[in-house]
């Protein structure tokens, strides 16, 4: 996966990323309208399909609305890379599939608008528009185990078929 | 191997005799919680799965009370599919419009959960359920599909941290001060993916709505759960199980605060850990305020604020909003008079509902207006318009403000 870079602030909450004021639906296709409108109102009209969203400490803190990664992975953002991330947004990007990146320095570096480059299974973060590669924080086996499945739902379907 | 009370309900929970930090579980859980806006996409994702059955129906809750009494027709629309799974598989703790209550509020009121139990949610704030000696967390809307057809979840054992409480809480200091102190001196993150478990003579003396608050808010610094041992004043219905942390169980950080040197809190826009003492906070001209919520909507905060309340009349400027949290809170309130206080007061006081705390009804702020809120987020656009400020603060601030049409204390009326 490749697009460009976004950058946000540590603390990105979930109401920022979608405002409660959308939460009336959980059609993927209707929330994407709004991705990160509290934070940026224009974001979903410069953003492009595949582009990647940078934030800081503690990405996706706040409620447990699954309507955060969702939305997210809806508007077209291929993944999120963070210094770290609220633990419910971290275990439900897993659960539904949204790419996560845990990477400090990563997070540090890479500035707004670079061009970014993903290889999830090798767990490496390019930016191609400085030349550095940066490592990702593995999975544990189990969430990898999840992701693999693609998603929570997949692997436990086994088990009712 | 010595245990925190929390290590000790997951290992009771994982079928183990003990659990270390970090260790991945596979746990039972004693219930699943959802409301109307997470548990639309629940059902979702467990019609995929494929059960014919949920796991339990009497181990399942679904509470609609984010937009309800509904707001409009979508969030109509989401209500009517939680009735329509809760009939269709006979889900016996469903909350019709009437019945009802914030969701954290409502179940400790009926002893769906209690001191023992691990409970699950699909909202952030099911943390609340620590002040009963319980092991609860929030998760999202596809763990609780998973749940709710497996009655099962992982979790990693998190780290422990305590919080040691000491001194006499001063007059007008509530549970919601320690919280908002402590989350103040943590920082939004400070407990991320951690365990608080709070205790010391001052919680000893706390009330069990004043731990219900802190609980409620461990969220708000990042934890997995805040939890505090049971003792008298914890319920005991059938089946509690009163765990308590050895004396030489292992935290990564033990903090220490003198309570007795702690104002009443005031947690400035736009993060809970923007906290300054009301003392500092007295310029703040406002235009709502808020009192109800899973943080501070329960009996004691009605009755915290009909104290206040009493004799006055909110500023000519302020939009006083009381939302009593449960059905039953409401009628309490009710009968014990209070609520001639706070419509003597010019409060609008409104059936049960999460309605303005999440921005969702029942008081929405516009472009650059201000509310002090006894809720739990204070957000960009928590409340209303990305523009609009919350504050958060404890009951009987909230009150006081409400009067003086400006943050202020209960002291200077």
């Amino acid at each position: 996966m490749k697009g460009k870079a976004h950058k946000f602030g540590d603390n990105v909450d979930t109401d920022q990323i979608i405002p409660a004021r959308y939460l009336n639906t959980h059609d993927p296709e209707e929330l994407a309208k709004f991705c990160m409108e509290d934070a940026d109102p224009d974001f979903v009209n410069r953003m492009n399909p595949g582009d990647i969203i940078v934030g800081g400490e503690n990405f996706g803190c706040g409620s447990s609305r699954e309507h955060a990664p969702i939305a997210i992975k809806a508007a077209g953002i291929s993944a999120v890379i963070a210094k770290t991330f609220a633990r419910i947004f971290y275990r439900n990007a897993i659960n539904i599939g949204l790419p996560i990146l845990e990477s400090r320095t990563a997070a540090e570096e890479i500035k707004d608008g670079d061009e970014i480059e993903i290889d999830l299974a090798a767990g490496k973060i390019f930016n191609l528009t400085s030349g550095k590669t940066y490592p990702a924080q593995p999975f544990p086996e189990f969430m990898q185990g999840i992701i693999d499945a693609g998603g929570l739902i997949n692997q436990i379907k086994k088990k009712f078929q | 191997m010595p245990q925190t009370i929390t290590q000790k309900i997951l290992a009771a929970h994982a079928g183990k005799k003990s659990v270390e930090p970090g260790e991945l579980v596979q746990v039972k859980v004693d219930l699943v919680l959802g409301n109307d806006v997470t548990a639309p996409p629940a059902i979702k994702e467990f019609h995929k799965i494929g059960a014919k059955a949920v796991f339990d129906k009497n181990k399942i809750a679904l509470v609609p009370d984010h937009f309800t009494p509904n707001k409009d027709i979508k969030s109509a629309e989401q209500v009517k599919m939680m009735r329509e799974f809760a009939r269709k598989f006979g889900i016996v703790n469903y909350f019709e419009v009437g019945c009802m209550g914030v969701e954290h509020a409502l179940l400790p009121e009926l002893n769906l959960v209690k001191a023992g139990d691990l409970i699950i949610g699909a909202d952030s704030h099911t943390c609340t359920y620590g002040a009963l000696g319980a092991f609860s967390t929030g998760i999202g809307s596809t763990d609780m599909a998973a749940a709710m057809a497996t009655g099962e979840v992982w979790l990693k054992v998190p780290e422990q941290m305590k919080f040691v409480y000491k001194g006499k809480l001063p007059k007008w200091v509530e549970g919601k001060d320690l919280i908002l102190y402590t989350i103040g001196q943590i920082g939004v993150d400070g407990a991320l993916y951690k365990t608080m478990e709070f205790t010391g003579e001052a919680i000893k003396a706390l009330s069990m709505e004043g731990r219900l608050t802190m609980a409620n808010m461990a969220i708000e610094a990042g934890a997995k759960n805040g939890i505090f041992e049971p003792d008298h004043k914890t319920p005991k219905p059938p089946g509690a199980v009163f765990y308590h942390s050895d004396p030489d169980a292992v935290y990564i950080y033990v903090y220490e605060f003198d309570v007795s040197k702690i104002e009443p809190q005031v947690a400035f826009p736009h993060l809970p850990s923007n906290t300054k003492p009301v003392s500092q906070a007295k310029n703040v001209k406002i235009d709502q305020v808020v009192i109800g919520s899973c943080t501070n909507g329960r009996i004691e905060d009605m009755r915290v604020a009909a104290k206040v309340l009493k004799g006055h009349k909110a500023h000519k400027d302020v939009r006083l909003i009381i939302i009593p949290a449960t059905q039953k809170v409401y009628r309490q309130a009710m009968d014990e008079g209070l609520f001639k206080i706070f419509l003597d007061a010019n409060a609008a006081v409104s059936t049960p509902t999460c309605g303005p705390c999440l921005g969702g009804h029942m008081g929405i702020l516009a472009e650059g207006e201000r509310a002090v809120a006894t809720t739990n987020r204070n957000f960009i656009g928590r409340m209303g318009h990305p523009k609009s400020e919350v504050y958060l603060t404890n009951v009987a601030v909230a009150a006081a403000s409400a009067i003086l049409g400006r943050i202020g204390h209960p002291e200077e009326l």
